[in-house]
């Protein structure tokens, strides 16, 4: 990585103009996985002076500044209680403390990285992004489009509902990246999504539809439910884990996250 | 480029480029309690405080740190020394190259929870790496360093 | 015992906490030239032609050497007793590379940067040649690794490059093949361990200045000092009496520093610019370009009568060294002779093998040294082989171990890639550390398992293990006293602390004998100008063999500070009574402070400097019992490490808590190995494990307890009754958990790691064949 200029600045509009500016100047966010890449970067926009990293409480939703850090994440009290703390509990178990305080949000969720271990939780629950100039759309949304226009993420919204959640990071050590992750919720309808397979989070959408559809959620039908996911997501092997491994730790933690949010509800 | 920093309560001003890293820049100008372990934020041995928050120098641009306060073991001499006792007590001592991290990590999580559990302490610094002990002695090391201030 | 055997923190302790500078490089010169090595992208290649004519005219570059600039004489860069048991087969440059991040040339530059610039300017032409990736494809493959003329052994150690064999072994107590025949019950299986990566958390570290009398100082983070200065100056024939070489404080070794590693570029670079100059390896570099645990492939045959006594041991080794050979033979004899002895009563026993050369990162010395592998392949038998008996396995155990005052005839037969030295056993609690270690884990709650909830099985499983305390009649260490004015004392040792604690239990012996407080006996190591003669520290040798040296240099300043004050106080030396502090005759006395004052200042005097040495005629070994107590999810094969219980006679402690470090460590690095370390490459031979975010080793999260005690023990030719300590911990645990594996699921993994993945595999595979 080499970073030729240096720009920070408190005003997102002149952030943004300078982002369109070259095809390489980024915006950066905690620079935590910088080193990795062998980018050439012109200018380095850095809008740490917006003071975007503030996680406010409001009567509907939770709102994370795009330049919140990992670890304020993990300790906010909000967060902590809202779908079973299932954030807090996946940022837990990422790298140590001294990447925790680095890493920001923002930088996770533009990463669309594949092995993240936070757009995984953030799926499940009722997430939307705040762009500067596109304004707000839904993480999921923002998942599906390919090459989204350059654009500065401003904060994250996750709208509160009593929604039950559950995480599972299967990892080789503590420190280690994920061999797979999941994250399941429930409010009135169930969703899953399955991330690290090792490419990016998904949702085994004919698994969610076919529990979505019972009168009644039974081990049989969360058992089917596993068995259907296991079967129509794509799983590849990496130097993690190969793919019929992979494969068999879907049904098992889909099932256990399942039967964890429905057990919840008592 | 220039940049004012406060490391240890002293201003400093650091002459770097955009795209050096805070490790660097430390030993460079004689920080040398600050080590280089792994180089990609996965050992820990680099760890400073940013404002009184642990992280990895190895990965933090310095020019991120801009106006921040950085501390390094030096900075909490009285905390690290008794770590250091109570080390020396437990026999957790051994190549010492993670040592002033550990004590740093410590101090952080001293803040944050003044009466961690054995458990809460592994978590804190799980990134805090050591080949030598086991890890079993640091942590009765830290919970007794810990339990000195109540 | 006051000083020995006592509580006592590490001397440095403190120091170091308060990041004091200590370590290779926070002793470099400022203004040090960076050393850099451009690294052979492919796995074999013959090379053809560099261009650095770019890098050069780079403002800040300062030279680039290649292998034109170096005289062609071979070496090994294995630190070990000399002349060495492994094969001269490197050259500082070669116009050959043979593994992915092999040395191309070498660069010096005024900053890190430049350096890094000047790297990617050289253009180099490489003629690709054929690798051998697969170690089991090695023996006379069509490729050649080592065709190049100028490479031989110094003794036969079954040298065979032209068939890619770096040396080969073969011993045979009683006949084997005809044991096993006659046979109640066989047992035959093969074992794989991987290539372990130290980990050390100081990279290798080097730096080299030319000193004011014109002699080249080297500060390195070493093993051992004494064989780097020695390589270097056979290498780049540079007389060793110009060259200094201080090893300051080490950040963790374990066996990786055993070798020579960047001391000849720096030496070159400082010598042609006269300018200090300094490297520090990154992080992929001491993955891709030091050094691994050797992998192995271990065939092992067992017999044994029904009613449980193990009659023959036929162990046949393949080892992969790597693309040279450091170490090749002893870490593999070492996993016949620092094992197999366990199993003393058999009638016949055979260990054989080769070790050869493929185009991976060369192996070298790891804590365990064989041991490890050697033990992970005949621990887990002994549990197939008792399962196939119906015998309890720690009863089996118990009939066919070794037990004090037995002997084994391998301690002759087998040595230091030479004939070894015949001992008998005259301190061995391995029956105390069984039954203790079985009491601790609860064996006989929950052998072999319980189901602790739907998915949960919790299980136990052991192994015994042995190592050694130095090496006999080669391993040498020595140690200095000198007595200051006001009573207190320098301690200067060869021998090497790099992170083990030896400084504080040296200081601790001495004290004990001259009865001082540890605080007055000042300790300095490991300078090749100041500190005397000592090979090291390696082989386990540091408390046994370099220990004995201090022993018997503080004996020896006491009976001069006894003739001393004899004459001072005009008594015989016989009358005098001495506690330490005071000398006492009669009615006479004199302290030891105004002894020494009088000594220096006033009356008679003299400095009074001691030195002992020592070399071990035998080498003791320490012995343990390890159990582990896991919990395994049969939905996945996840593993929780729920205790691990050490029983460890290592004779007498000389620092108690220290001595719990070492085993603690070492377990620690045995359960990396056994279930976390994976090792893998590209196809193409390129190390994909090669930093610390795909290497994994354990964190503080992994294994839940460890519980470490140790047996009233007392050896008799060890300094306070001691034993070494160093590597025992490591060997139990590739065994232990496999065997606990097995107990819990009945699934018997033999290849390391033991992954989740292949335990949930190999249950799966079970359950198809049981459908079938």
């Amino acid at each position: 990585m080499k970073i030729k200029n240096y720009y920070k600045t408190s005003n997102l509009e002149d952030a943004y103009k300078m982002l369109l500016d070259d095809k390489q100047n980024i915006i950066i966010g905690g620079g935590a996985w910088l080193k990795l890449t062998k980018k050439i970067v012109e200018t380095a926009i850095d809008i740490t002076p917006a003071n975007l990293n503030e996680i406010i409480e409001t009567k509907d939703s939770i709102e994370i500044g795009a330049m919140t850090s990992l670890h304020q994440i993990e300790i906010n009290k909000a967060l902590q209680s809202h779908c079973n703390g299932i954030l807090c509990e996946a940022i837990s178990h990422i790298m140590g403390m001294g990447i925790r305080n680095i890493a920001t949000i923002g930088g996770s969720v533009m990463g669309k990285y594949s092995f993240s271990d936070i757009l995984t939780p953030l799926l499940v629950m009722d997430t939307s992004l705040v762009f500067h100039n596109y304004g707000e759309i839904s993480l999921e949304e923002f998942m599906n489009i390919k090459r989204f226009d350059k654009d500065i993420l401003v904060r994250v919204i996750i709208k509160k509902d009593n929604r039950k959640g559950y995480f599972h990071k299967v990892q080789k050590t503590a420190l280690d990246f994920a061999v797979i992750n999941f994250a399941v919720s429930k409010k009135n309808k169930i969703r899953i999504f399955v991330g690290s397979r090792p490419s990016i989070a998904i949702e085994p959408l004919k698994a969610v539809e076919y529990i979505n559809n019972q009168k009644v959620v039974n081990d049989e039908v969360i058992a089917t439910t596993a068995s259907i996911a296991a079967n129509e997501m794509k799983l590849g092997s990496n130097s993690r884990a190969g793919s019929e491994y992979r494969k068999s730790l879907v049904e098992v933690y889909i099932k256990r996250g399942l039967k964890e949010v429905m057990s919840n509800e008592n | 480029m220039k940049i004012n920093v406060t490391v240890n309560n002293r201003e400093r001003v650091f002459d770097i480029s955009p795209d050096e890293y805070l490790l660097d820049t430390l030993r460079e100008h004689g920080f040398l309690s600050v080590k280089r372990g792994c180089d990609n934020s996965s050992c820990g041995v680099c760890t400073v405080l940013l404002d009184n928050k642990p992280v990895a120098s190895c990965t933090l641009l310095t020019i991120k740190t801009e106006g921040c306060h950085i501390t390094t073991v030096e900075g909490i001499s009285k905390d690290a020394e008794k770590l250091s006792e109570h080390m020396g007590d437990e026999g957790a001592d051994q190549c010492g190259f993670c040592n002033p991290s550990l004590a740093l990590t410590m101090y952080a999580l001293k803040q944050e929870n003044p009466h961690p559990t054995d458990d809460e302490i592994k978590k804190y610094l799980v990134g805090n790496l050591c080949r030598c002990t086991g890890y079993q002695s640091q942590v009765i090391s830290i919970r007794k360093c810990l339990e000195d201030d109540e | 015992m006051k000083v020995v055997n006592n509580k006592v923190p590490s001397i440095d302790g403190k120091g170091l906490m308060m990041g004091r500078p200590a370590y290779t490089d926070d002793l470099a010169e400022r203004n040090s030239l960076i050393v850099k090595i451009l690294r052979s992208p492919h796995p074999h290649a013959k090379i053809l032609e560099i261009d650095y004519s770019e890098a050069l005219k780079l403002p800040g570059v300062e030279l680039v050497l290649t292998h034109k600039d170096f005289t062609r004489k071979s070496f090994t860069r294995a630190g070990q007793g000399y002349p060495e048991p492994s094969p001269y087969d490197k050259f500082v440059l070669d116009e050959y590379v043979r593994y992915i991040g092999d040395e191309v040339c070498c660069v010096a530059a005024i900053s890190d940067k430049i350096c890094r610039e000047a790297l990617e300017l050289i253009k180099v032409k490489y003629e690709i040649l054929e690798p051998i990736l697969d170690f089991e494809k090695a023996i006379d493959s069509e490729t050649i690794i080592h065709p190049e003329d100028g490479i031989f052994e110094q003794f036969p150690i079954g040298f065979e490059p032209k068939r890619n064999i770096a040396a080969a072994y073969h011993m045979e107590v009683g006949s084997v093949e005809k044991d096993l025949k006659e046979s109640e019950v066989t047992l035959e299986d093969s074992f794989y361990t991987q290539a372990q990566a130290h980990v050390m958390l100081e990279p290798h570290t080097v730096n080299a200045r030319i000193d004011y009398q014109n002699r080249l100082v080297l500060y390195t983070s070493t093993q051992t000092p004494v064989h780097v200065r020695r390589i270097i100056s056979q290498a780049l024939d540079i007389p060793l009496s110009r060259i200094r070489v201080i090893k300051p404080r080490v950040g963790g070794g374990f066996g990786g520093k055993q070798h020579i590693h960047g001391e000849m570029f720096v030496t070159t670079v400082t010598l042609k610019t006269g300018k200090p100059s300094k490297m520090v390896y990154t992080r992929e570099e001491v993955f891709e370009s030091s050094y691994s645990r050797h992998p192995m492939r271990i065939d092992v045959k067992l017999g044994a009568s029904k009613d449980g006594v193990l009659e023959s041991i036929d162990c046949h080794i393949l080892s992969d060294t790597g693309a040279y050979g450091e170490h090749a033979l002893t870490v593999f004899m070492v996993a016949g002779s620092k094992v197999l002895p366990l199993y003393n009563k058999v009638k016949s026993v055979r260990f054989y093998g080769e070790v050869v050369y493929t185009n991976h990162t060369p192996a070298g010395a790891y804590r365990g040294y064989g041991a490890i592998q050697g033990n992970f392949a005949l621990e887990s038998a002994i549990d197939m082989l008792v399962e196939k008996l119906g015998i309890d396995p720690l009863e089996f155990r118990d009939k066919n171990m070794i037990k004090q005052h037995e002997t084994s005839p391998i301690f002759a037969i087998m040595g230091e890639g030479t004939e070894g030295t015949a001992m008998t056993m005259e301190s061995c609690e391995l029956e105390y550390c069984l039954h203790r270690g079985r009491e601790l884990i609860g064996w006989d709650d929950i052998y072999p398992y319980k189901q602790v909830s739907k998915t949960k099985r919790r299980s136990v499983g052991m192994a015994i293990a042995m190592q050694g305390s130095g090496i006999p009649y080669i391993d040498m260490g020595s140690a200095t006293i000198k007595l200051n004015d006001d009573g207190f004392y320098n301690l200067m040792v060869g021998a090497t602390d790099i992170g083990q604690g030896s400084d504080t239990i040296l200081a601790q012996i001495a004290a004990e004998t001259l009865q001082c407080k540890i605080e007055d006996m000042v300790v300095y190591s490991s300078d090749s100008d100041l500190t005397p003669f000592d090979t090291g520290a390696y082989a386990s040798s540091t408390t046994y063999v370099s220990g004995n040296a201090v022993y018997k240099a503080a004996k020896l300043m006491r009976e001069m500070l006894i003739e001393e004050a004899s004459v001072a106080l005009k008594v015989k030396p016989e009358d005098i009574e001495y506690d330490g502090k005071t000398f006492k005759a009669n009615d006479k006395t004199i302290t030891i402070n105004d002894l020494s004052n009088r000594l220096y200042y006033n009356e008679d005097q003299k400095q009074l400097v001691a030195t002992g040495s020592y070399f071990g005629t035998k080498s003791p070994p320490p012995f343990m019992a390890g159990y582990v107590e896991i919990e395994v999810d049969t939905e996945t094969g996840e593993v929780d490490i729920m205790n691990y219980v050490s029983v460890v006679d290592c004779g007498t402690t000389i620092n108690p808590m220290l001595a719990k470090g070492q085993v603690e460590g070492g377990i620690m690095q045995g359960i990396g190995m056994a279930m976390y370390e994976e090792v893998l490459y590209t196809k193409k031979g390129k190390l994909i494990t090669n930093d610390l975010m795909n290497y994994r080793i354990p964190t503080r999260l992994e294994v839940k307890k460890l519980t470490t005690e140790f047996a009233d023990s007392y050896e008799e030719s060890g300094p306070y009754g001691a034993k070494s300590v160093g590597e025992i911990g490591i060997d139990t645990p590739p065994a232990a958990l496999a065997n606990a594996i097995y107990n819990a699921v009945g699934v018997r993994l033999k290849t390391l790691p033991l992954t989740p993945e292949k335990i949930f595999m190999a249950m799966k595979k079970r359950e198809e064949d049981n459908n079938e």
